[in-house]
Protein backbone atom coordinates (compact mmCIF):
# COMPACT_ATOMS: atom_id res chain seq x y z
CA UNK A 1 0.00 0.00 0.00
CA UNK A 2 1.09 3.55 -1.07
CA UNK A 3 1.89 5.77 2.12
CA UNK A 4 2.46 9.12 -0.07
CA UNK A 5 -1.07 8.55 -1.18
CA UNK A 6 -3.09 8.85 2.16
CA UNK A 7 -0.26 12.14 2.43
CA UNK A 8 -1.28 13.70 -0.69
CA UNK A 9 -4.83 13.20 -0.09
CA UNK A 10 -4.19 13.91 3.36
CA UNK A 11 -6.49 16.97 3.65
CA UNK A 12 -9.31 16.10 1.46
CA UNK A 13 -9.56 13.12 3.56
CA UNK A 14 -10.03 14.74 6.72
CA UNK A 15 -12.27 16.89 5.75
CA UNK A 16 -14.11 14.05 4.94
CA UNK A 17 -13.80 12.01 8.38
CA UNK A 18 -14.87 16.29 9.44
CA UNK A 19 -17.93 16.31 7.18
CA UNK A 20 -18.89 12.53 8.35
CA UNK A 21 -18.47 13.20 11.96
CA UNK A 22 -20.44 16.78 11.73
CA UNK A 23 -23.46 14.82 9.50
CA UNK A 24 -23.51 12.03 12.93
CA UNK A 25 -23.28 14.08 15.53
CA UNK A 26 -25.82 16.96 14.18
CA UNK A 27 -27.90 13.66 12.74
CA UNK A 28 -27.96 12.07 15.90
CA UNK A 29 -28.66 14.98 18.00
CA UNK A 30 -31.83 16.07 15.91
CA UNK A 31 -32.98 12.82 15.62
CA UNK A 32 -32.84 12.40 19.37
CA UNK A 33 -34.67 15.58 19.58
CA UNK A 34 -37.63 15.17 17.03
CA UNK A 35 -38.10 11.46 18.48
CA UNK A 36 -37.96 12.77 21.84
CA UNK A 37 -40.93 15.44 20.49
CA UNK A 38 -43.00 12.67 18.73
CA UNK A 39 -42.48 9.79 22.19
CA UNK A 40 -44.24 12.93 24.19
CA UNK A 41 -47.15 13.91 21.89
CA UNK A 42 -47.86 10.25 21.57
CA UNK A 43 -48.02 9.71 25.26
CA UNK A 44 -49.72 12.51 26.01
CA UNK A 45 -51.34 14.00 22.34
CA UNK A 46 -54.86 13.13 21.75
CA UNK A 47 -56.08 10.21 19.65
CA UNK A 48 -55.47 11.59 16.13
CA UNK A 49 -52.02 13.08 16.40
CA UNK A 50 -51.38 9.40 17.96
CA UNK A 51 -52.57 7.67 14.95
CA UNK A 52 -50.68 10.07 12.46
CA UNK A 53 -47.45 9.73 14.36
CA UNK A 54 -48.03 6.02 14.83
CA UNK A 55 -48.36 6.30 10.49
CA UNK A 56 -44.78 8.47 10.00
CA UNK A 57 -42.83 5.80 12.26
CA UNK A 58 -43.99 3.15 10.34
CA UNK A 59 -43.12 4.64 7.08
CA UNK A 60 -39.71 5.86 8.08
CA UNK A 61 -38.99 2.34 9.81
CA UNK A 62 -40.36 0.74 6.35
CA UNK A 63 -38.74 2.47 3.95
CA UNK A 64 -34.91 2.55 2.87
CA UNK A 65 -32.89 5.26 3.77
CA UNK A 66 -31.61 5.47 0.39
CA UNK A 67 -34.59 5.81 -1.37
CA UNK A 68 -35.38 8.84 1.62
CA UNK A 69 -32.14 10.71 0.46
CA UNK A 70 -33.58 10.23 -2.81
CA UNK A 71 -36.87 12.27 -2.25
CA UNK A 72 -35.84 14.38 -0.02
CA UNK A 73 -32.58 15.39 -2.03
CA UNK A 74 -33.93 14.98 -5.30
CA UNK A 75 -38.17 15.06 -5.36
CA UNK A 76 -37.35 17.99 -3.01
CA UNK A 77 -36.87 20.58 -5.73
CA UNK A 78 -40.04 19.37 -7.40
CA UNK A 79 -42.19 20.69 -4.15
CA UNK A 80 -39.70 23.65 -3.63
CA UNK A 81 -37.41 22.36 -1.50
CA UNK A 82 -34.11 22.84 -2.17
CA UNK A 83 -30.77 21.75 -0.21
CA UNK A 84 -26.99 21.45 -0.29
CA UNK A 85 -25.70 18.22 0.08
CA UNK A 86 -24.83 18.16 3.90
CA UNK A 87 -27.81 20.14 4.74
CA UNK A 88 -29.87 17.19 2.75
CA UNK A 89 -27.84 14.62 4.43
CA UNK A 90 -28.63 16.11 8.04
CA UNK A 91 -31.89 16.29 7.54
CA UNK A 92 -32.06 13.26 6.18
CA UNK A 93 -30.34 11.62 9.22
CA UNK A 94 -32.49 13.08 11.52
CA UNK A 95 -35.74 11.89 9.92
CA UNK A 96 -34.61 8.37 9.64
CA UNK A 97 -33.26 7.77 13.04
CA UNK A 98 -36.37 9.82 14.84
CA UNK A 99 -38.85 6.99 14.75
CA UNK A 100 -36.13 4.72 16.37
CA UNK A 101 -35.31 7.60 18.46
CA UNK A 102 -38.98 8.28 19.63
CA UNK A 103 -39.61 4.37 19.90
CA UNK A 104 -36.81 4.21 22.28
CA UNK A 105 -38.42 6.96 24.47
CA UNK A 106 -42.07 5.25 24.16
CA UNK A 107 -40.58 2.59 25.77
CA UNK A 108 -38.61 4.88 28.39
CA UNK A 109 -42.10 6.28 29.35
CA UNK A 110 -43.94 3.56 29.56
CA UNK A 111 -41.61 1.99 31.84
CA UNK A 112 -41.76 4.87 34.33
CA UNK A 113 -42.78 3.25 37.39
CA UNK A 114 -46.75 3.92 37.79
CA UNK A 115 -46.48 4.41 41.58
CA UNK A 116 -43.70 6.87 41.62
CA UNK A 117 -46.08 9.03 39.61
CA UNK A 118 -48.79 8.60 41.95
CA UNK A 119 -46.71 9.47 44.92
CA UNK A 120 -45.93 12.65 43.46
CA UNK A 121 -49.86 13.02 42.90
CA UNK A 122 -50.29 12.10 46.00
CA UNK A 123 -47.67 14.54 47.21
CA UNK A 124 -50.12 17.33 45.17
CA UNK A 125 -47.21 17.66 42.98
CA UNK A 126 -48.94 19.52 39.24
CA UNK A 127 -48.59 17.32 36.60
CA UNK A 128 -45.93 19.90 34.76
CA UNK A 129 -43.92 19.18 37.64
CA UNK A 130 -44.19 15.20 38.09
CA UNK A 131 -43.12 15.47 34.47
CA UNK A 132 -40.35 17.79 35.02
CA UNK A 133 -39.04 16.25 38.49
CA UNK A 134 -40.58 12.40 37.92
CA UNK A 135 -40.90 11.38 34.49
CA UNK A 136 -37.97 12.94 32.58
CA UNK A 137 -35.22 12.38 35.19
CA UNK A 138 -36.05 8.27 35.31
CA UNK A 139 -36.15 8.66 31.36
CA UNK A 140 -33.39 10.22 30.64
CA UNK A 141 -31.21 7.36 32.70
CA UNK A 142 -32.88 4.62 31.53
CA UNK A 143 -32.87 5.36 27.56
CA UNK A 144 -29.23 6.06 27.47
CA UNK A 145 -28.17 2.53 26.63
CA UNK A 146 -30.46 2.24 23.85
CA UNK A 147 -30.23 5.49 22.72
CA UNK A 148 -26.29 5.32 22.43
CA UNK A 149 -26.64 1.84 20.60
CA UNK A 150 -29.01 3.44 17.99
CA UNK A 151 -26.70 6.19 17.40
CA UNK A 152 -24.21 3.39 16.74
CA UNK A 153 -25.87 2.00 13.96
CA UNK A 154 -26.40 5.35 12.63
CA UNK A 155 -22.11 6.37 12.47
CA UNK A 156 -22.35 3.70 9.95
CA UNK A 157 -25.48 5.18 7.71
CA UNK A 158 -23.50 7.97 7.16
CA UNK A 159 -21.73 6.07 4.68
CA UNK A 160 -24.86 6.01 2.31
CA UNK A 161 -24.62 9.81 2.09
CA UNK A 162 -21.90 9.80 -0.15
CA UNK A 163 -24.65 8.39 -2.88
CA UNK A 164 -26.53 11.80 -2.56
CA UNK A 165 -22.58 13.44 -3.26
CA UNK A 166 -22.39 14.04 0.20
CA UNK A 167 -18.67 14.66 0.75
CA UNK A 168 -18.25 12.95 3.62
CA UNK A 169 -15.35 10.11 4.39
CA UNK A 170 -16.31 7.31 1.64
CA UNK A 171 -17.22 10.12 -0.75
CA UNK A 172 -13.60 11.35 -0.51
CA UNK A 173 -12.24 7.85 -0.09
CA UNK A 174 -14.04 7.14 -3.61
CA UNK A 175 -12.90 10.40 -5.08
CA UNK A 176 -9.13 9.94 -4.19
CA UNK A 177 -9.33 5.94 -5.63
CA UNK A 178 -10.70 7.61 -9.09
CA UNK A 179 -7.56 9.68 -9.66
CA UNK A 180 -5.27 7.08 -8.23
CA UNK A 181 -7.01 3.89 -9.36
CA UNK A 182 -5.79 2.17 -6.07
CA UNK A 183 -9.68 1.05 -5.40
CA UNK A 184 -9.03 -2.19 -3.75
CA UNK A 185 -5.85 -0.38 -1.23
CA UNK A 186 -7.86 2.75 -0.44
CA UNK A 187 -11.48 0.60 0.35
CA UNK A 188 -9.44 -1.88 2.18
CA UNK A 189 -8.08 0.69 4.64
CA UNK A 190 -11.36 2.73 5.09
CA UNK A 191 -12.75 -0.70 6.16
CA UNK A 192 -10.75 -1.33 9.02
CA UNK A 193 -10.91 2.75 9.69
CA UNK A 194 -14.84 2.29 10.38
CA UNK A 195 -14.28 -0.99 11.97
CA UNK A 196 -12.01 0.84 15.13
CA UNK A 197 -13.97 4.15 14.72
CA UNK A 198 -17.42 2.09 15.38
CA UNK A 199 -15.30 -0.43 18.17
CA UNK A 200 -14.08 2.97 19.93
CA UNK A 201 -17.38 5.04 20.34
CA UNK A 202 -18.71 0.82 21.30
CA UNK A 203 -16.39 0.78 24.15
CA UNK A 204 -17.07 4.67 24.89
CA UNK A 205 -21.20 3.92 25.00
CA UNK A 206 -20.26 0.61 27.49
CA UNK A 207 -18.40 3.34 29.89
CA UNK A 208 -21.42 5.95 29.67
CA UNK A 209 -23.98 3.20 30.05
CA UNK A 210 -22.16 1.93 33.32
CA UNK A 211 -22.10 5.09 34.86
CA UNK A 212 -25.37 5.95 34.32
CA UNK A 213 -26.62 2.60 35.07
CA UNK A 214 -25.04 2.94 39.03
CA UNK A 215 -26.94 6.14 38.67
CA UNK A 216 -29.87 4.58 37.71
CA UNK A 217 -29.80 2.38 40.79
CA UNK A 218 -29.28 4.75 43.44
CA UNK A 219 -31.84 6.96 41.77
CA UNK A 220 -34.27 4.19 42.47
CA UNK A 221 -33.50 3.08 45.56
CA UNK A 222 -32.88 6.06 47.04
CA UNK B 1 -48.49 19.10 -9.67
CA UNK B 2 -47.99 15.94 -8.78
CA UNK B 3 -47.91 13.47 -11.61
CA UNK B 4 -50.31 9.83 -10.83
CA UNK B 5 -49.92 9.03 -14.37
CA UNK B 6 -45.84 8.64 -14.54
CA UNK B 7 -46.53 6.75 -11.57
CA UNK B 8 -49.19 4.10 -13.08
CA UNK B 9 -47.43 4.39 -16.73
CA UNK B 10 -43.85 3.20 -15.02
CA UNK B 11 -44.98 0.78 -12.79
CA UNK B 12 -44.64 -2.51 -14.61
CA UNK B 13 -41.07 -1.50 -14.95
CA UNK B 14 -40.35 -0.82 -11.03
CA UNK B 15 -42.67 -4.44 -9.91
CA UNK B 16 -40.63 -6.62 -12.51
CA UNK B 17 -37.15 -4.52 -10.80
CA UNK B 18 -39.20 -5.18 -7.38
CA UNK B 19 -38.45 -9.16 -8.12
CA UNK B 20 -34.80 -8.64 -8.02
CA UNK B 21 -34.91 -6.38 -4.67
CA UNK B 22 -36.74 -9.76 -3.03
CA UNK B 23 -34.30 -12.28 -4.89
CA UNK B 24 -30.63 -10.58 -3.33
CA UNK B 25 -32.86 -9.95 0.04
CA UNK B 26 -34.18 -13.49 0.26
CA UNK B 27 -30.74 -15.32 -0.72
CA UNK B 28 -29.07 -13.21 1.40
CA UNK B 29 -30.69 -13.91 3.85
CA UNK B 30 -30.94 -17.93 3.21
CA UNK B 31 -26.82 -17.37 2.93
CA UNK B 32 -27.07 -15.29 6.38
CA UNK B 33 -28.62 -17.90 8.11
CA UNK B 34 -26.61 -20.55 6.80
CA UNK B 35 -23.30 -19.28 8.04
CA UNK B 36 -24.89 -17.79 11.02
CA UNK B 37 -25.76 -20.67 11.87
CA UNK B 38 -22.31 -21.92 11.44
CA UNK B 39 -20.56 -18.55 13.25
CA UNK B 40 -22.52 -19.23 16.35
CA UNK B 41 -21.72 -22.86 16.96
CA UNK B 42 -18.15 -21.03 16.80
CA UNK B 43 -19.11 -18.19 18.93
CA UNK B 44 -20.35 -21.22 21.19
CA UNK B 45 -17.06 -23.63 20.95
CA UNK B 46 -15.33 -24.44 24.11
CA UNK B 47 -11.73 -24.06 21.94
CA UNK B 48 -10.66 -20.59 22.34
CA UNK B 49 -9.54 -19.80 19.27
CA UNK B 50 -12.19 -20.93 17.23
CA UNK B 51 -14.70 -18.43 19.47
CA UNK B 52 -11.96 -16.14 18.92
CA UNK B 53 -11.94 -15.87 14.99
CA UNK B 54 -16.09 -15.67 14.87
CA UNK B 55 -16.38 -12.89 17.53
CA UNK B 56 -13.96 -11.22 15.59
CA UNK B 57 -15.95 -11.72 12.27
CA UNK B 58 -19.10 -10.44 13.91
CA UNK B 59 -17.11 -7.20 14.84
CA UNK B 60 -15.75 -6.80 11.56
CA UNK B 61 -19.06 -7.42 9.70
CA UNK B 62 -21.42 -5.34 12.29
CA UNK B 63 -18.45 -2.45 12.45
CA UNK B 64 -18.21 -1.91 8.68
CA UNK B 65 -21.02 0.11 6.79
CA UNK B 66 -22.36 -2.53 4.31
CA UNK B 67 -22.00 0.05 1.65
CA UNK B 68 -18.46 -0.26 2.01
CA UNK B 69 -18.19 -3.72 2.13
CA UNK B 70 -19.96 -3.96 -1.09
CA UNK B 71 -17.72 -1.49 -2.48
CA UNK B 72 -14.91 -3.67 -1.07
CA UNK B 73 -15.77 -6.59 -2.50
CA UNK B 74 -17.03 -5.10 -6.00
CA UNK B 75 -13.18 -3.74 -5.87
CA UNK B 76 -11.31 -7.07 -4.55
CA UNK B 77 -13.20 -9.95 -6.23
CA UNK B 78 -12.11 -8.87 -9.66
CA UNK B 79 -8.35 -8.19 -8.09
CA UNK B 80 -7.54 -11.48 -7.47
CA UNK B 81 -9.00 -12.94 -10.59
CA UNK B 82 -12.98 -13.90 -9.22
CA UNK B 83 -14.70 -13.44 -11.88
CA UNK B 84 -18.56 -13.57 -10.57
CA UNK B 85 -21.26 -12.02 -12.06
CA UNK B 86 -22.31 -8.73 -10.05
CA UNK B 87 -25.48 -10.14 -8.50
CA UNK B 88 -23.70 -12.95 -6.89
CA UNK B 89 -21.32 -11.01 -5.60
CA UNK B 90 -23.82 -8.78 -4.03
CA UNK B 91 -25.76 -11.58 -2.47
CA UNK B 92 -22.64 -12.95 -0.98
CA UNK B 93 -21.89 -9.40 1.03
CA UNK B 94 -25.77 -9.07 2.09
CA UNK B 95 -25.07 -12.68 3.14
CA UNK B 96 -22.01 -12.53 4.80
CA UNK B 97 -23.06 -9.22 6.90
CA UNK B 98 -26.49 -10.61 7.70
CA UNK B 99 -24.63 -13.92 8.93
CA UNK B 100 -22.69 -11.64 11.66
CA UNK B 101 -26.15 -10.40 13.41
CA UNK B 102 -27.99 -13.85 12.55
CA UNK B 103 -25.12 -14.95 15.01
CA UNK B 104 -25.86 -12.70 17.34
CA UNK B 105 -29.32 -13.41 17.09
CA UNK B 106 -29.36 -16.97 17.82
CA UNK B 107 -26.34 -17.00 20.44
CA UNK B 108 -28.67 -15.23 22.66
CA UNK B 109 -31.89 -16.95 21.91
CA UNK B 110 -29.61 -20.10 23.21
CA UNK B 111 -28.50 -18.20 25.92
CA UNK B 112 -32.31 -17.47 26.62
CA UNK B 113 -33.13 -21.82 26.66
CA UNK B 114 -33.05 -22.55 30.33
CA UNK B 115 -29.67 -24.08 30.81
CA UNK B 116 -31.44 -26.70 33.29
CA UNK B 117 -32.92 -28.17 30.67
CA UNK B 118 -29.63 -29.32 28.52
CA UNK B 119 -28.56 -30.89 31.52
CA UNK B 120 -31.59 -32.53 32.58
CA UNK B 121 -30.98 -33.63 28.80
CA UNK B 122 -27.41 -35.21 29.37
CA UNK B 123 -28.04 -36.42 32.80
CA UNK B 124 -30.72 -38.67 30.67
CA UNK B 125 -28.35 -40.15 28.53
CA UNK B 126 -29.09 -38.25 26.01
CA UNK B 127 -26.61 -37.38 22.88
CA UNK B 128 -25.40 -34.01 22.49
CA UNK B 129 -26.65 -34.11 18.90
CA UNK B 130 -30.32 -35.32 20.42
CA UNK B 131 -29.97 -32.72 22.65
CA UNK B 132 -29.51 -29.51 20.24
CA UNK B 133 -32.18 -31.33 17.72
CA UNK B 134 -34.86 -32.28 20.08
CA UNK B 135 -34.39 -29.11 22.75
CA UNK B 136 -32.16 -26.86 22.19
CA UNK B 137 -32.45 -25.41 17.97
CA UNK B 138 -36.71 -25.77 18.11
CA UNK B 139 -36.84 -23.35 21.53
CA UNK B 140 -34.33 -21.23 20.30
CA UNK B 141 -35.67 -20.71 16.73
CA UNK B 142 -38.80 -19.77 18.58
CA UNK B 143 -37.28 -17.18 21.19
CA UNK B 144 -35.80 -15.87 17.40
CA UNK B 145 -38.60 -15.78 15.15
CA UNK B 146 -39.47 -11.77 15.94
CA UNK B 147 -35.84 -11.02 15.79
CA UNK B 148 -35.32 -13.19 12.46
CA UNK B 149 -38.31 -11.92 10.79
CA UNK B 150 -36.54 -8.37 11.69
CA UNK B 151 -33.82 -8.65 10.27
CA UNK B 152 -35.30 -10.43 6.97
CA UNK B 153 -37.12 -6.54 7.01
CA UNK B 154 -33.68 -4.86 7.52
CA UNK B 155 -32.05 -6.79 4.43
CA UNK B 156 -34.98 -5.72 2.29
CA UNK B 157 -34.03 -2.35 2.99
CA UNK B 158 -30.60 -2.84 3.08
CA UNK B 159 -30.79 -4.57 0.04
CA UNK B 160 -31.87 -0.76 -2.26
CA UNK B 161 -27.38 -0.55 -1.40
CA UNK B 162 -26.59 -3.15 -4.19
CA UNK B 163 -27.56 -0.45 -6.45
CA UNK B 164 -24.56 1.41 -5.37
CA UNK B 165 -22.72 -1.62 -7.18
CA UNK B 166 -24.79 -1.53 -10.52
CA UNK B 167 -27.52 -4.33 -9.92
CA UNK B 168 -30.65 -3.25 -11.75
CA UNK B 169 -32.77 -3.47 -8.43
CA UNK B 170 -35.77 -1.49 -7.08
CA UNK B 171 -33.61 1.39 -6.03
CA UNK B 172 -31.24 1.36 -9.62
CA UNK B 173 -34.91 1.37 -11.48
CA UNK B 174 -36.28 3.86 -9.45
CA UNK B 175 -33.02 6.00 -10.48
CA UNK B 176 -32.91 5.26 -14.02
CA UNK B 177 -36.84 5.70 -14.78
CA UNK B 178 -36.38 9.26 -12.92
CA UNK B 179 -33.49 10.20 -15.12
CA UNK B 180 -35.52 9.86 -18.49
CA UNK B 181 -38.71 11.02 -16.88
CA UNK B 182 -37.52 14.32 -14.52
CA UNK B 183 -40.25 12.63 -12.16
CA UNK B 184 -37.59 12.50 -9.10
CA UNK B 185 -40.41 12.88 -6.70
CA UNK B 186 -43.36 10.61 -7.67
CA UNK B 187 -40.98 7.92 -8.46
CA UNK B 188 -39.00 7.13 -5.75
CA UNK B 189 -42.48 7.50 -3.16
CA UNK B 190 -43.65 4.68 -5.30
CA UNK B 191 -40.34 2.70 -4.59
CA UNK B 192 -40.27 3.72 -1.42
CA UNK B 193 -44.53 2.63 -0.75
CA UNK B 194 -43.09 -0.94 -3.16
CA UNK B 195 -40.75 -1.57 -0.31
CA UNK B 196 -43.18 -0.27 2.84
CA UNK B 197 -45.76 -2.80 1.39
CA UNK B 198 -43.20 -5.50 1.12
CA UNK B 199 -42.01 -5.16 4.63
CA UNK B 200 -45.68 -4.76 6.24
CA UNK B 201 -46.12 -7.95 4.75
CA UNK B 202 -43.29 -9.64 6.25
CA UNK B 203 -44.14 -8.18 9.37
CA UNK B 204 -47.57 -9.46 9.15
CA UNK B 205 -46.47 -13.20 8.38
CA UNK B 206 -43.85 -12.64 10.67
CA UNK B 207 -46.57 -11.88 13.51
CA UNK B 208 -49.17 -14.89 11.83
CA UNK B 209 -45.86 -17.28 12.37
CA UNK B 210 -44.99 -16.65 15.62
CA UNK B 211 -48.62 -16.97 16.61
CA UNK B 212 -48.21 -20.69 15.54
CA UNK B 213 -44.89 -21.00 17.02
CA UNK B 214 -47.25 -20.49 20.17
CA UNK B 215 -47.18 -23.33 22.21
Amino acid sequence: MDIDLFVQYGPILLCGLLNTVLCWIVGAAGGVALGFVIAVAMYYGPRPLRYVLRGYIEVIRGTPFLIQLFILYYGGPNIGLRLDPVPAGILGLIIYGSPYYAEIFRAGLQAVPRGMIEAGRAMAMSEGTILRRITLPILMVSSVPPLTNFSIILTKETAILSIVTVPELLYQVQTMSAETFAYMEAMFALALFYWGFVEVISWAGRKLELKTNAFLSKELSA
Amino acid sequence: MFSWSTIVENLPYLLQATRFTLLVSGLGMGLGLVMGIVLCVARLSPIRWISRIAALYVSFFRGVPLLVQLLLAYYFLPSVGIDIPPLWAAVCSIGLCAAAYIAEILRGALIAVPHGQAEAAAALGMHPFTIWKRILIPQALKISMPSLVNELIMLVKVSSLVSAVGIVELTRMSQSISAATFRPLEIYIAAAAIYLVINLALAGLGQALEKRLDY
